[in-house]
């Protein structure tokens, strides 16, 4: 597998992700106009369509937020995994940086010292999966500030009801997140697994079980609507990821994602890359 | 409502906004986030007159001073200084998540506007770089002084007489909660 397919393909799906969004999250986006019935609501979700339209006309990131770097890398287990594919991704970040052009938005914690391009410490963040086939598949899902802000992780008590407390937390959260939001649902695990089940669950967006569809409509009954300012959409879609938890905790994460849930995906192979 | 107002703003601009109102706005805007804020508190003067402005709670993605993408951030964050910018003059401040836990500073001095989160490509059709000062705080971070050309659609969403659609919105999530 070329380094420089690695790079390209990191470069594209970037472009993709940061100047459109998924046919799917659209379709979500017009139906909830549609549902809308305050005109206040009506008027940012239509201006949401409108953005979405001018960016991927123009070529221009949707959202001036271009979010850290996040990737959700799938490798084959057929694959002989190169040994610069990190490093080869962070070159497509830094590349894509300067092509599409991204906000330089990662700093030092710390210092507050920005490094200019999107990566450095830690950054881009790569969560890797091993799965099965020839192919690398690079999954971008650049993440802004404002929903993260938003996001949070509890270590309930194991009499609570953790979708109860979800339902209530996101109504809270949800305005200053860029609503009509999307909901990634971690429970269980281990304090520091239950975040990393939230951010997957926004993967694997939207979910369809009873308790999904549950807590969605939950939340949109005492939800702050679009933008906090009233309305019926405060979320678009729930999803939840478990894991085994110790008998004597309940951990409880939820990452939201604004209305921009932007992603894209490309597939490297050994004779060159795609766009999905 | 609607209206259609150019900086710089009146009192009476001011005063006529409702909450729930339409607003769109052509003249002067100045971007500000946490960094000139911040600067604003520890007495700094900053390069700009503040009288009758329009603030606008930004952090644009800029090449070559194109705006490209320049969407509102989160009010909350910055929420803290509003009365330090309402005591210097502005009158108009524009941005996403509103201010509420501030919204006394606004009372018979200006109102908060919101931009729909998000729509950075939107606004960007409607902003052009006039200049940036502070540059030193890079490109999120400095104060960008743009002219807007019918910037909007604006929602009125804490207005000067003490109305706040983020409080009504949240006082209604109360009430069904306990039904």
């Amino acid at each position: 597998m070329r380094r420089e397919d690695i790079v390209e393909a990191t470069v594209a799906v970037l472009a993709r992700a940061e100047t459109s969004l998924p046919p799917w999250v659209m379709e979500m986006i017009e139906e909830a106009v549609r549902e809308e019935t305050s005109p206040i609501a009506r008027s940012s979700l239509a201006a949401i369509l409108e953005n979405v339209e001018i960016a991927s006309t123009e070529g221009v990131p949707l959202c001036q937020d271009t979010g850290l770097p996040v990737f959700h890398l799938e490798i084959g287990r057929d694959l002989s995994i190169p040994p610069y594919l990190e490093e080869a991704v962070a070159e497509g970040v830094r590349r894509a940086t300067e092509t599409i052009p991204l906000r330089p938005n990662a700093v030092d914690p710390l210092t507050r010292r920005n490094t200019g391009d999107n990566t450095g410490q830690g950054m881009p963040d790569l969560i890797i999966d091993f799965v099965p086939g020839d192919a690398l598949r690079i999954t971008a899902f650049p993440k802004g500030a404002g929903s993260e802000n938003a996001s949070f992780l509890s270590m309930l008590n194991p009499a609570d009801d953790p979708l109860e407390f979800v339902a209530e937390e996101v109504a809270k959260r949800a305005g200053r997140a860029c609503a009509p939001v999307f909901v990634g649902v971690g429970i269980g695990g281990t304090f520091d697994l239950a975040p990393r089940l939230a951010k997957r669950a926004l993967f694997n967006m939207p979910g369809t079980s009873e308790a999904e569809l549950e807590l969605l409509l939950k939340i949109n009954q005492i939800g702050p609507g679009p933008m906090g300012l009233g309305g019926r959409a405060t979320a678009l879609g729930v999803k939840i990821e478990t894991a085994l938890c110790h008998t004597a905790s309940l951990p409880v994460a939820v990452n939201l994602q604004c209305w921009a849930n932007r992603s894209a995906t490309a597939a490297v192979r050994d004779e060159g890359w795609s766009i999905d | 409502m609607e209206h259609r107002l150019r900086t710089p703003i009146s009192e009476d601009d001011v005063s006529a906004l409702r909450a729930g109102d339409l607003v769109w706005i052509s003249g002067t805007v100045y971007t500000a986030r946490d960094k000139v804020h911040a600067l604003l508190r520890s007495g700094e003067e900053l390069p700009v007159d503040l009288a009758g402005a329009v603030i606008y709670h930004c952090g644009p993605l800029i090449r070559d001073d194109r705006v490209l993408s320049a969407g509102p951030t989160t009010s909350g964050r910055v929420a803290r200084y509003t009365k330090d910018v309402v005591d210097r003059g502005a009158k108009l401040i524009v941005g996403k998540g509103g201010i509420s836990e501030e919204a006394e500073a606004l009372r018979g001095k200006a109102s908060y506007l919101a931009y729909p989160g998000g729509c950075g490509a939107l606004a960007a059709r409607h902003l052009r770089v006039k200049r940036l000062h502070l540059p030193d705080l890079g490109m999120a971070e400095g104060l960008w002084e743009m002219e807007a050309e019918d910037w909007g659609p604006m929602i009125v969403a804490t207005d000067s007489h003490g109305n706040d659609l983020y409080r009504e919105a949240k006082r209604s999530l109360e009430k069904s909660s306990k039904t």
